[in-house]
Formats: structure tokens, C-alpha cells, sequence
């Protein structure tokens, strides 16, 4: 029985502390296990993009991958068209922007159909992209894909600076305040009206229609906030990564985020972030470990599906009520 | 309050609703009783929206709402409840009454403050919970209540969305039979302090004759009678037909 809506200071003061403690992160971690984290942290905000979709609105997407493309050859186009115009503060609002627009197009075909209609619909138009991007050689790089040059930062120019000492400065600092800012306006959408409407299509979309809410029209709006979320995470990832290719748009890509999401536990506002991290990191040392890590990544989310269909997060969440609440 | 005028709904051969003629006025608690296959459940999705009518007319507080979406209808006052329970079963009681009220108020596209921040709809929500008996349960799922509960908290989202006619499809089905004039006082005592027409189907005679100012009968699509409640239990042909009682 679910005890919610209570005022949770404590909660926001555990937040602040961990957040202070992220500042720290640099100075301990190695510049590789930093730029691990950097990629955790940019999953991180595709996973409370992607888990507006899942967890608030009920609609899961094999599809996401095509946003995070969108967001990230944003950046690469611009860096590689129009040089001039490649710094920080243009090409994120620019990569949300790019990735506005696609979710609008791809989402409002998907939102008319629910369940796993949605979801193929979502996987259909994510592979289209992907072959676009694949095909279109010449402007995308095809399967070469696209470099990610170091871009400049508030005027800033990081020119014979290597990445790893620009990831480890000023853009973990960066990254670090687009993922808080990223937590604290998604933690305010899920709580206010417009995501109790989403939470309410979720969970009887005949009765959320007959109280007047237009379940399609707000499908879509969390479409494309999830779709722009999901974008700016693709967009930060493109600098850590330094290079772009088509496969962001494959469905395997999107079955990550799906995964990740899962994971963590998408009942939960922080499991998607969990799980970004823990993916992650067993991606990584999965793969450095074994030529079977496919096999790893799949025991996994059996053990998991099987064990704590409420993900890690959940898992703990449930323990923390049964043990300390007693609830 | 509402006019019906030869309302039809047929569905191929189906009669459905088939010449209907009726009207409720402000503050009237109507029920309409009948056998499985009467029309009744019909009637209410034609005058809430969820069906079309073949033909007939609709009128609304002098306005023909016979095509209006249900959207409209309910932005005109016009709720509902379901013979099958129809709540938001992941989000607390409380917040299955706020997201009625943020959408009546127009509030529902707000997204970065808070819903607690609201705190004149989370007082309003209350009072309504209040007016139902059940603000004690409003931190809980729906997953935590009684069967009773689940059919009063409805109600009180049908009745959050300030609706002037509520139409109420077997609103104690599915509630023991102990609790049902329990959940039948509580219902009504809110529906009356508010003075709103109600329309009520209901299959028990006991609920129909306690709670109606006025009851009709429907058998095969038809109105086949229409009087105070006490002398619709005396008339012979709704005895024989839908009791079962031949005298």
C-alpha cells in the first residue's frame, strides 16, 4: 500500500549532499574511471527522459535511440558545417531543438496507438532513421560516422587541450550542472499537475479522457519532453565520446536505454539514474572481461526481470520501507 | 436539467435504446431500473458521450449536446462513474481528486511547480474526500482500499469535476451487502449537500426506493414506466416483467 505525497525535505537535503559529494568526483576518480562516469551522467539524463515515457506514461519505446542520434548529430553537424557556430551554447539548445522537432514527427504517429504498437511504430521510425544516417554518406559519414571536435565554451577556446584533461575540467563541471538541471525540472514535472495527468493516462486512459484530460495530446507532449531529454543527453555524450555514428538510431541502441531504464527500476524517479550507472559500468568491464558480454548483459536482465522486477533502485526503495518505515 | 426526446440506439437488430423520452430536474435523484439488456447502461454512455445516438435529441441545460464530445460534456457538467470501477490506480487517493479538479480549473498543462504547491485544490480534494468519508484513506493507493471505498472515490472524482448531472452506473455493485447503504449514505448526503441531478442505474429495489425521488423503468429499449418510487414497487406490469412477481 503506497503511502506518497508526504513533504520530503530529508529527501532534497540527501540530493544536495550528493551533489555536493559529485563535485568531489573528479579529484578521486581516474580520467578513465571519470570519463566512465561521464558517460553514466549523460545516460543518466536519457534515463529520466526516456522513463517519462515508461514509468509516468506507460508507453515503452524501442525507438529512443533516434532522439539521442538527433541530439548528437546535431553537435556533429554543426561541428563539422558550420564551424564558426561550434560552441557549447549554441549547439545544446540547437540539439534540443533538432531533437523537438523529431520527436514531434515520429511521435505524432506513435502516440495514436498504445502497447506494443507503440512500441514497434517507435522501433519502425527509429530504424528509418538509421538508415537514413547510414545511407547518406556523404553528409553523415555513413558508417565512418562523424568526429566531435572539442567545441569552444562561453568563448572559451580549449584549442591544444587534450579531451581527456577537457573532460576531467571544466566540462565535468558542466555536465555535472546539465544533469542537475535535467533531475530538478524533470522531479518537477512528475510532481505537478501535468505529470499527475501523464500518471493518470498511465493508469486508465478511458477514465483520464472522461475527466477531461486529451489523453493523445498529452502522449505527445511527454513524447517530446521525453524526446528532448533524451536529445540533450545524446548531445553531452557526442564531447565525451568524440565521435558519432548511425548505429545511436538502431534498435540495439534504444534496447540499451530500455534496459538501463529497467535496470534501475522505472516505478522509481531516481532508478532510471541508477541504472545508467550500473549499465554503464557493467557494459564496460562485461565487455573487457569476456567476448560474451552479449551473454552477460542478457543473464542479467533475466536474473533481473526474474528477481527485482522492480529494479535495483525499487529493490532498495521496498527495503528501506520494509526495514526502517516498517511500512 | 436534462431533456432526452426519442433517443434510438439500435445495434444491428439490437434495440438498445429505442424511443426514449425522459428529463430530470435540478437536484432530482432519478433511478432507472430493468432487467439485463434494458437499455440502461446504454442511456448513460449516449448521454455521457461514450456512444452516438441513431437519432433523438439531447438537451443540456437548454443546450443540444446530442454530438458533443464527451470532453464537452464534461466541461458542461456532466460526470460519471462506472459499473466497472474506473480509477488511477498507481497515484494516491488524494491525487486521483486533485488531477479531477487540476483539469476541471484548466490547471492540468502546468509542469514545474509541484502539485502540493496547490494548496487551495489540495484543501478542495480533501473537502471532497471529506464529503465522502474517506480523507482518512487519501495517502493510499487504491490498491489499500475496500471495494466500498473504490466505488465512493468514483464517485468523488466524477463529483470533483463539479459536474450539475452525475450519471451513477451500479454504484453499489460489487459492495457487500452490508456496506451498501453505508456507501449509499455517504454518496448521497455529498450529491445532496451540492444539489446535483443525479441519474442512478441500480438493480437493488431497496437502494432504488431509499435513495430515488423518482424511478423509471426500462424493459427492451423502452420506457415501460415512470412514477415515485413507491408506486412503481405496486405497479403489476413492472412487477411481473421485472421482478418476476406475478400476483
Amino acid at each position: 500500500m503506497g503511502l506518497k505525497n508526504k513533504p520530503n525535505y530529508l529527501r532534497w537535503i540527501v540530493y544536495l549532499i550528493l551533489f555536493i559529494a559529485l563535485l568531489f568526483i573528479p579529484r578521486i576518480l581516474s580520467i578513465h574511471d571519470l570519463m566512465l562516469f561521464e558517460y553514466g551522467l549523460t545516460f543518466a539524463i536519457v534515463g529520466l527522459g526516456f522513463n517519462l515515457l515508461l514509468g509516468y506514461t506507460g508507453l515503452l519505446s524501442f525507438g529512443h535511440g533516434a532522439y539521442f542520434a538527433a541530439g548528437a548529430y546535431s553537435v556533429a553537424m554543426i561541428a563539422k558545417y558550420l564551424p564558426q557556430a561550434y560552441s557549447i551554447e549554441i549547439v545544446i539548445p540547437a540539439a534540443l531543438f533538432f531533437s523537438l522537432i523529431l520527436s514531434i514527427i515520429f511521435g505524432f504517429v506513435c502516440v495514436r496507438h498504445t502497447k506494443i504498437f507503440f512500441s514497434i511504430l517507435a522501433l519502425s521510425l527509429s530504424m528509418l532513421l538509421f538508415a537514413l544516417l547510414f545511407k547518406l554518406y556523404h553528409i553523415t559519414g555513413g558508417s565512418d560516422g562523424l568526429r566531435v571536435p572539442l567545441p569552444t565554451m562561453f568563448g572559451f577556446s580549449f584549442k591544444g587541450i587534450r579531451r581527456p584533461e577537457f573532460l576531467s575540467g571544466t566540462y565535468y563541471y558542466f555536465l555535472l550542472a546539465m544533469f542537475a538541471i535535467s533531475f530538478v525540472v524533470m522531479k518537477g514535472i512528475v510532481s505537478s499537475p501535468f505529470g499527475k495527468a501523464l500518471q493518470a493516462i498511465r493508469d486508465n486512459e478511458v477514465r483520464a479522457e472522461l475527466i477531461g484530460i486529451r489523453v493523445r495530446r498529452y502522449r505527445l507532449y511527454a513524447f517530446c519532453i521525453s524526446g528532448m531529454f533524451v536529445g540533450l543527453g545524446g548531445a553531452l555524450w557526442t564531447f565525451v565520446n568524440g565521435h558519432v555514428t548511425a548505429d545511436l538510431s538502431h534498435w540495439v541502441f534504444s534496447g540499451e536505454i530500455v534496459y538501463m531504464t529497467l535496470l534501475g527500476g522505472f516505478g522509481i524517479f531516481e532508478g532510471p539514474i541508477v541504472g545508467a550507472m550500473i549499465f554503464t559500468y557493467l557494459k564496460l568491464y562485461a565487455m573487457g572481461h569476456t567476448e560474451y558480454w552479449m551473454f552477460v548483459i542478457g543473464a542479467t536482465l533475466i536474473v533481473l526481470v526474474l528477481l527485482l522486477p522492480s529494479g535495483v533502485a525499487g529493490a532498495f526503495s521496498t527495503l528501506w520501507r520494509r526495514t526502517i518505515k516498517g511500512n | 436539467m436534462l431533456t432526452i426526446d426519442h433517443l434510438k440506439k439500435h445495434f444491428g437488430s439490437v434495440k438498445a435504446v429505442d424511443d426514449v423520452s425522459l428529463d430530470i430536474k435540478e437536484g432530482e435523484i432519478v433511478s432507472i431500473i430493468g432487467t439485463n439488456g434494458a437499455g440502461k447502461t446504454t442511456l448513460v454512455n449516449l448521454i455521457s458521450g461514450y456512444l452516438r445516438p441513431d437519432s433523438g435529441q439531447i438537451l443540456f441545460l437548454d443546450k443540444d449536446i446530442t454530438h458533443a464530445s464527451p470532453y464537452v460534456r464534461i466541461q458542461m457538467g456532466v460526470g460519471r462513474s462506472f459499473q466497472l470501477i474506473q480509477l488511477f490506480g498507481g497515484i494516491t487517493v488524494l491525487d486521483n481528486v486533485r488531477t479531477a479538479l487540476f483539469s476541471k480549473y484548466g490547471m492540468i498543462k502546468r509542469g514545474l511547480l509541484s502539485a502540493d504547491r496547490y494548496s487551495s485544490i489540495t484543501e478542495e480534494a480533501i473537502k471532497i474526500l471529506d464529503n465522502f468519508n474517506i480523507s482518512d484513506k487519501k495517502g493510499l493507493t487504491p490498491k489499500g482500499l475496500s471495494e466500498g471505498d473504490l466505488k465512493i472515490l468514483d464517485i468523488a472524482i466524477a463529483f470533483a469535476l463539479k459536474s450539475k448531472l452525475l450519471l451513477l452506473d451500479e454504484p453499489t455493485s460489487g459492495v457487500a451487502t452490508s456496506d451498501k447503504f453505508k456507501v449509499m449514505d455517504s454518496i448521497v448526503s455529498a450529491i445532496k449537500k451540492e444539489g446535483i441531478s443525479t441519474l442512478i442505474i441500480e438493480h437493488d429495489m431497496d437502494i432504488v426506493s431509499g435513495y430515488s425521488d423518482r424511478v423509471i423503468v426500462m424493459h427492451e429499449g423502452r420506457v415501460m414506466a415512470e412514477g415515485k418510487p413507491e408506486d412503481i414497487m405496486e405497479n403489476k406490469e413492472v412487477k411481473a416483467t421485472v421482478f418476476g412477481i406475478v400476483s
